[in-house]
């Protein structure tokens, strides 16, 4: 699975869970997969596959 | 004096300097910053996570009641603008979008074609939508058609300090727009400010110039005394410069014969 570009190997989860795993404040990031935008409510409910790519961001400091 | 607060799309600000988050030696420096210029909306950017980084966001450094400006940094067309713009919304933090759209290194020109096309699209989808832009009076008739909420030409290149080496260029779009004209980009004191608000600019943003200095904090209240300075002077209407001198004394009962 690529996420964030670098392709990782995580065990299939949910999106909740692998934000929690990664030790990420849900509240803050927002989430594309493969290009969608999923919706904070569905990160439950999503399941990751090997193949996706994920894209997790946040609002940083800028002009 | 009566009631001079600023509407852009739904929002009304009573403070017409607008900051960015960008260049901070510290994100503590933003809330007392705020606080001494009254600035009521801030720029922000999109990025991926740093996993290996610490978990503070820039959200939990800038008060609840700003409003939140993201930009569309780091798109080189725009479509990739749009995916940010969506991205950037999804956050919940309101619709307001900053397109900024840079292929170009040395000076961060913007590329004033794509920012129409994004603005067009992003328009449709109902953002309040802040296009940057070099000014160009075509360029603004294009972002009005295309349902901008205001245009935000630059002074000079993003973190020069330079001023407004475009003065004239903003001069003809401030003429010509019905657009709200916010001054951003390259503004390095606020002489400048001042000097974009008398020209009839409706806000400046400012970024560089405050987060860069020795202290930001004095600076960000200099930035807002001058940005009220401006509008004042506009407001008043100073009266045309004149090529000869027009005496200030009387010019009979002098002490002579």
């Amino acid at each position: 699975m690529v996420i964030n570009g670098k392709t990782e190997n995580v065990k299939t989860q949910t999106i909740k869970n692998l934000l929690l795993e990664k030790g990420l404040n849900p509240s803050v990031v927002v989430v594309e997969l493969n290009g969608s935008i999923v919706k904070r409510a569905d990160w439950d409910t999503t399941l990751l596959q090997e193949t996706d790519k994920l894209e997790i961001v946040s609002f940083v400091g800028g002009g | 004096m009566q009631n001079d607060n600023l509407k852009i799309g739904p929002k009304e600000f009573t403070n017409r300097l607008f900051t960015g988050t960008g260049k901070f030696a510290s994100p503590e420096l933003i809330e007392p910053m705020l606080t001494a210029s009254g600035s009521e909306m801030m720029t922000v950017a999109l990025r991926r996570v740093d996993f290996a980084a610490g978990q503070e966001n820039i959200l939990n450094y800038i008060p609840k009641h700003i409003t939140l400006l993201p930009n569309t940094s780091g798109a080189r067309t725009a479509e990739e603008a749009v995916r940010i713009a969506r991205l950037a919304r999804e956050a919940g933090c309101g619709d307001f979008i900053k397109i900024e759209v840079i292929h170009e290194m040395k000076y961060l020109m913007p590329d004033n074609e794509e920012t129409v096309k994004a603005t067009a699209i992003l328009a449709k989808e109902g953002f309040v939508v802040l296009p940057y832009v070099l000014p160009d009076i075509v360029t603004a008739k294009k972002l009005e058609d295309a349902g901008a909420a205001a245009i935000m030409p630059l002074g000079s290149p993003i973190g020069s300090n330079r001023g407004l080496k475009t003065r004239e260029l903003i001069e003809q779009v401030i003429e010509n727009s019905k657009l709200p004209v916010v001054v951003d980009a390259g503004i390095g004191y606020p002489s400048q400010a001042a000097e974009a608000m008398e020209m009839g600019a409706a806000a400046v943003l400012v970024n560089t110039a405050i987060a860069t200095a020795d202290d930001p904090v004095l600076l960000g209240r200099a930035f807002s005394y001058a940005v009220q300075a401006g509008r004042m002077a506009f407001l008043a209407r100073v009266r045309e410069e004149q090529k000869y001198a027009s005496a200030s004394s009387p010019l009979t009962g002098f002490l002579r014969d």
